[in-house]
């Protein structure tokens, strides 16, 4: 036993030392091979764990995930990870939630109140973890509607159902035979995950992911304590401070009040007034390829601001085909990246790194804003509201305050656009409307690779 | 079972969110992505605890639950560090 508790205490070790080394692109890989053979470490260790006495049922848990687990990592596409992380926490949620159902279903009755109260909340926040978290992969994979769906009264009655399911825990700790409200705490915390999500729009993302990822991590931590399991306390602890952090950066870079997404009460869409956007649409510039081409002459650096509408439009690698014809005329190109573009923290540096974009030319929002006035021309694709200058000065605008970055500072503007639909927000972009901004409308991925072409052109000719 | 407060736990839980929060504060915005699936693959160590219920001669609802909670954990263990070292091996200083 006490070896057992020598190879957890070397784990948790490892596991440390492998998020320590997320903190440079040159570490990562080692610091996480530190952390897989920590894991491994771990599982090896509890194989030989004296309570265990028949394999069949662990085998077949460690084949049956292996197999679901490695084509999930190893074949999906990189613009469906963010799907992906949803569908983890939803695995890692159900895993505590179950192992809380059978806690109970052993002990009953006999549990004290400290035992009763931990797998009360374990069982809650894994059940509506597990359930918002395989909404939001249906959201992020198009299966349900990504637009947020409202109904009446719906915070009172999320808020009213939380309410219940508390009083079920405290009810419990009290009277820990009341088998019937236990199986109905959970069933409710079930329900309680899909109502939360219901509102919450996929623009909404990735402060949602985040959020179910400290969740995730709680839940963890609470499986911990039931099982008085020191490593699964500190790895949940880490995975929750973790899921908290990214929720906080995120919530800041979308501009909403962190206390606000705490228990869903967002996904509030401003209805924008088609009639404004049509009288906009005349007053925008768009252009051709050929056009787009001439904009560059004479330019030394541009910036390019990839959004979602990239990742949508699996224009990532068109993007670098562009940028590559660019350096090839001696243009300088560097990549500006919103903390908020795409569906999950990062999702944009990993799509450019897919496309093999060395990662030396992706910039964040705060180190790339001071330079967009030196920039000759700006190529936003997929991007909108966080290139909004209302942003900045706009008082009555719902994203008024939130950051952004700088696009309209530099000295042209080309924004690569489907069509004139607001983004997220639902607002206007102030941005399309400038003297120095034209618009490219069209399939991203198509544009990028027409314009690679023609620029193609323009280095032949030199 | 344990009717006290598990004061030692819960100094071992304030102690590893500090830990995290300084540790995370210092990942760049850069890796936040292969960082999720880093910490869902560490977080798959309730399979540890799983493996217990799975393999214990506690009764057969609990054989079964611990079974599926086997499978979902060796998921998120197996495909989170895969993944995880998918993405990271894409992240180059300069282009190939």
């Amino acid at each position: 036993m006490s070896i057992l508790q020598l190879l957890y205490l070397a784990s948790a070790t490892l596991f440390i030392l492998g998020i320590r080394g997320l903190s440079s692109p040159e570490t990562a890989r080692k610091g996480m091979n530190l952390a897989a053979f920590g894991m491994l470490l771990a599982i090896v260790g509890t194989l030989f764990h004296h309570e265990i006495v028949t394999y069949k049922w662990i085998i077949a848990g460690l084949i049956l995930g292996s197999a679901i687990g490695v084509p999930m990592s190893l074949w999906i596409p990189m613009t469906a990870v963010p799907q992906r992380t949803a569908l983890s926490h939803a695995g890692g949620a159900l895993a505590a939630c179950l192992i809380g159902v059978s806690e109970y279903y052993r002990h009953g009755i006999s549990l004290g109140t400290g035992h009763m109260a931990i797998i009360g909340v374990e069982v809650l926040l894994g059940a509506l973890t597990t359930t918002g978290s395989l909404m939001a992969a249906a959201k992020l994979q198009g299966l349900l509607p990504g637009r947020p769906i409202t109904y009446p009264f719906q915070n009172a009655s999320t808020i009213s159902l939380l309410a219940f399911l508390g009083g079920f825990i405290v009810y419990l700790t009290a009277h820990p035979g009341a088998t019937h409200l236990f199986y109905i705490l959970l069933a409710c915390s079930f329900l309680f995950g899909i109502l939360l999500l219901v509102p919450i729009g996929a623009a909404d993302m990735p402060c949602v992911i985040t959020l179910l990822n400290a969740y995730a991590g709680l839940t963890d931590a609470a499986m911990g304590f039931m099982l008085a399991n020191r490593i699964q306390i500190v790895t949940g602890s880490l995975d929750g401070s973790s899921g908290l952090i990214l929720s906080i950066l995120m919530c800041r870079a979308m501009n909403r009040p962190f206390t606000n997404i705490l228990f869903g009460a967002f996904g509030k869409v401003e209805e924008a007034s088609t009639e404004v956007l049509e009288s906009k649409k005349k007053s925008v510039k768009s252009l051709t390829i050929e056009e787009a081409v001439n904009l560059f002459n004479e330019a030394k650096r541009v910036i390019i601001v990839p959004g979602y509408g990239m990742a949508a439009a699996q224009a990532q690698h068109a993007v670098r085909d562009v940028a590559d014809k660019l350096k090839a005329l001696g243009v300088a190109i560097k990549y500006a990246i919103h903390p908020v573009a795409g569906r999950m923290p990062g999702h944009m540096n990993v799509l450019l790194a897919e496309a093999n974009v060395p990662y030396p030319e992706l910039f964040d929002m705060d180190d790339i804003n001071p330079e967009f006035s030196e920039a000759d021309v700006a190529l936003v694709v997929g991007a909108n509201d966080v290139t909004n200058p209302a942003a900045r000065h706009v008082k009555s605008s719902p994203i008024y305050g939130m950051p952004i970055l700088d696009v309209d500072k530099a000295k042209k503007v080309i924004v690569f656009k489907r069509s004139m639909a607001p983004g997220f927000a639902g607002i206007d972009n102030d941005l399309y409307l400038l003297d120095h901004t034209w618009m490219l409308f069209g399939d991203a991925k198509d544009s990028f690779t027409k314009l690679a072409g023609a620029l193609q052109n323009v280095a032949l000719q030199k | 079972m344990e009717h006290a407060i598990p004061i030692p736990e819960l100094y071992i839980f304030l102690l590893a969110a500090f830990l995290g929060y300084q540790l995370i504060s210092r990942v760049p915005p850069l890796l936040h992505t292969p960082l999720m699936s880093a910490t869902n693959a560490i977080s798959g160590i309730s399979l540890v605890g799983s493996l217990i219920v799975a393999g214990a001669n506690y009764n057969h609802v609990s054989n079964i639950l611990g079974f599926v909670a086997v499978t979902c954990s060796t998921i998120n263990v197996v495909g989170g560090f895969l993944i995880t070292d998918r993405i990271l091996k894409m992240f180059k200083k300069v282009k190939k």
